[in-house]
């Protein structure tokens, strides 16, 4: 008798789960509808504001210097709100990144710009797998898990390149294709917003449409259903890694290929501004939840914050307390909305 | 309900055979670490992730995280380090330290106090709370500070670290009197079973009539103080407070807590666990470096440590579980 409403339960758990996406619902009351589109209202008004003020900032020039410098945060969070989907964290982004762009820039020179990109890929492909089997085979907390492949990844950046910074030899700068994925552009839009978009689209349809995809949301929404109704967890949290090393990879292509030399800590600090741009979007971290759509509505929120402000002429750390403000504003009117009221019942 | 005795205390704290191996692995491999001048150093180096990490314990605990840490400290600093200079106390001489040094204290309470405000009254994640913090305190360092370094002029202060009573560090006496001061606090007091409480199951807490929200408060209160006070510690030894100041110090204080076996779920952890955690962390780094190997090293080391212990914990807490069926 329990295990048929146990069995049913788990079914019914992805559909569930699935209904995040915004809807239609009847039963919504004014601030519901508000608050769940609150990321998208925000991001409007926003807009408004700052077009407002500065006559430049809704030009079509500066929205395309947004996106590119959005694109490489804004890769690795798609990856990342894969993994968030399903109820874990990747904090190792960030130095994955680092280790990635000195990898691809050193070995530009050395062994060809193909067989770089391949052999970068390969390790930073290693190293999601390597964060995926602690996670998802071992079932170690994955906060703390990645923090300390944080710190290794780290000391292997520095002990690959022995501490000096990298660079890809100036004569061969301008004439390398590498220069492609950072620099290049088709019919004028930049690479790296082509690449951000392709990669979005991709796995916007892999999240959204697919049984792996729906596997992802019920084991963020309920591990336990989720194992209950024959999915698989450990491969499924295994994969989100390797999707997210993946992305990764991709930054790292990009970033080296815009730079065209590295410094061996370029990507510190990036892990918690990438998840700052996920959380924007309204991903929650319980997991369950979350799209890669709002992902990207996040990552350019972020971008025009720092970009609004820099047209206004303030300084670049001003958008850092900005998005103080954004931040928890953003996730608190979220809240507010799921349980109705705007401040917590706790005494 | 679990073993007693020292093997049972050693499962339930298996960073002290970290620590035991580290120490025993380089007092063999150098003679310059085996040497009270080593041990002291140690000390010193270790107090202001170490002070940190015991505000941080209670906070994780509680079941709450602190990320703003690193950056609360560079608050304080550039604070504390440009208001000796300011001229209202210019002719204080070293009487200039005490009002620069409850300036810094008393940014550290703020920020704490604002931090669990927001977690109390609002019901976001402290993780969500505090990265924001993180970002946006760190972007008011820049603001206040210009992006300049501030220098220590006042060279009682700037010469603290190398002060010592009966032999010992000053530091390190802050150091190891907090230690203890915080290991009373959460194993003899009310607010510290409150703490496990709340972080073990928060709506048995609400229900037992624990107030939560401003218990939490006080938490985040603690280690906003501790964040500044590693400040002293921090910028005395450098004699002066640059605004990438404590950058990262949140990873390593996290570390720190996460060896010594407090559970980020709540609910369990310990103040001689985090010592432990601080130690090992300390002795690594101190040890390493003695015996030549290169400081990145460390990092390497140092993660697959966290990962390991992470792992082992899980075994032998597993096993311990399956005992008490049997």
């Amino acid at each position: 008798m329990s295990r048929v409403e146990t069995e049913t339960a788990a079914s019914g758990k992805p559909k569930e789960a699935d209904e995040s996406a915004p809807g239609p619902d009847t039963n919504r009351t004014l601030v519901q509808i508000l608050s769940s589109q609150g990321i998208l209202i925000a991001f409007g008004l926003f807009m408004l504001g700052f077009g407002l003020f500065s006559e430049r900032f809704l030009s079509l020039e500066n929205m395309e210097s947004v996106l590119r410098s959005s694109a490489i945060i804004g890769v690795m969070a798609l990856g990342v709100t894969v993994v968030v989907i399903s109820g874990n964290l990747d904090l190792s982004v960030g130095s994955m990144l680092s280790f990635g762009t000195v990898m691809v820039v050193d070995l530009h020179d050395k062994i060809g710009a193909a067989p770089g990109i391949a052999v970068m890929m390969a390790a930073v492909l290693a190293l999601g797998c390597v964060n995926g089997f602690l996670v998802g085979i071992l079932r170690l907390n994955s906060l703390i898990v990645t923090l300390g492949m944080l710190s290794a990844i780290q000391g292997l950046t520095l002990i690959y390149s022995g501490g000096k910074n990298v660079d890809i030899d100036p004569s061969s700068q301008d004439t390398t294709w590498f220069k492609v994925f950072g620099r290049g552009d088709i019919a004028g839009l930049d690479m790296p917003i082509i690449l951000f978009g392709l990669l979005a689209v991709i796995l916007h349809c892999i999240v959204a449409y697919t049984a792996f995809g729906r596997r992802v949301y019920a084991v963020g929404g309920n591990p336990t259903a989720a194992v209950f109704s024959g999915i698989r967890r450990g491969r499924v949290v295994f994969s989100t890694y390797v999707i997210s090393s993946f992305c990764v990879g991709v930054a790292a292509i990009i970033l080296g290929s815009r730079v065209m030399g590295s410094q061996n800590n370029v990507g510190q600090g990036y892990e918690l501004l990438v998840l700052a741009g996920v959380i924007l979007g309204g991903t929650s971290l319980l997991g369950g939840s979350g799209s890669i759509f709002e992902t990207v509505i996040g990552v350019l929120i972020l971008g025009f914050i720092q970009n609004g402000l820099l047209l206004l002429s303030y300084p670049y750390y001003t958008q850092w307390i900005v998005t103080w403000f954004v931040i928890i504003l953003a996730v608190w009117l979220d809240i507010a909305g799921k349980r109705g009221r705007l401040f917590s019942p706790i005494a | 309900m679990t073993k007693s005795g020292p093997l049972g205390w050693l499962i339930r704290n298996p960073i002290w055979v970290f620590v035991a191996i580290i120490f025993v692995f380089f007092s063999l491999s150098t003679d310059r670490f085996f040497d009270i001048a080593n041990f002291r150093n140690i000390l010193v180096q270790t107090s202001t992730i170490g002070l940190i990490a015991l505000g941080m314990t209670l906070v994780m605990i509680n079941g709450n995280i602190d990320l703003s840490v690193g950056a609360t400290l560079a608050l304080a600093a550039s604070v504390t380090v440009d208001a000796m200079g300011w001229a209202v106390f210019a002719d204080w001489g070293n009487w200039q330290i005490l009002p620069a040094v409850l300036l810094r204290l008393l940014t550290g309470v703020a920020i704490g106090a604002l931090n669990g405000f927001i977690v109390w009254k609002t019901g976001v994640d402290a993780f969500i709370v505090t990265l924001g913090a993180m970002l946006g305190i760190r972007g008011l360092v820049f603001v206040y500070t210009q992006e300049q370094s501030f220098f220590a002029t006042n060279f009682t202060y700037s010469d603290f670290d190398y002060s010592s009573v009966l032999g010992v560090p000053t530091l390190a006496i802050v150091f190891l009197v907090f230690t203890v001061a915080t290991h009373i606090l959460l194993s003899r007091t009310v607010h510290g079973s409150n703490t496990y409480a709340v972080g073990d199951n928060r709506e048995a807490a609400v229900n037992a009539g624990i107030r939560v929200g401003p218990h939490m408060v006080v938490n985040f209160v603690i280690v906003g103080f501790f964040a500044a006070l590693a400040g002293i510690t921090l910028s005395t030894q450098m004699g002066a407070a640059t605004p990438n100041l404590g950058r990262e110090f949140e990873l390593w204080v996290i570390t720190a807590v996460v060896l010594g076996g407090t559970k980020l779920t709540g609910g369990a952890g310990s103040i001689i666990g985090t010592f432990g955690g601080v130690l090992a962390i300390g002795m690594l780094r101190n040890g390493m470096n003695l015996i030549g190997v290169p400081a990145f090293y460390v990092l390497l080391v140092l993660g697959t440590i966290l990962i390991f212990v992470l792992f082992l914990d899980k075994q032998l807490n597993r096993q311990g579980d399956e005992e008490i069926r049997l």
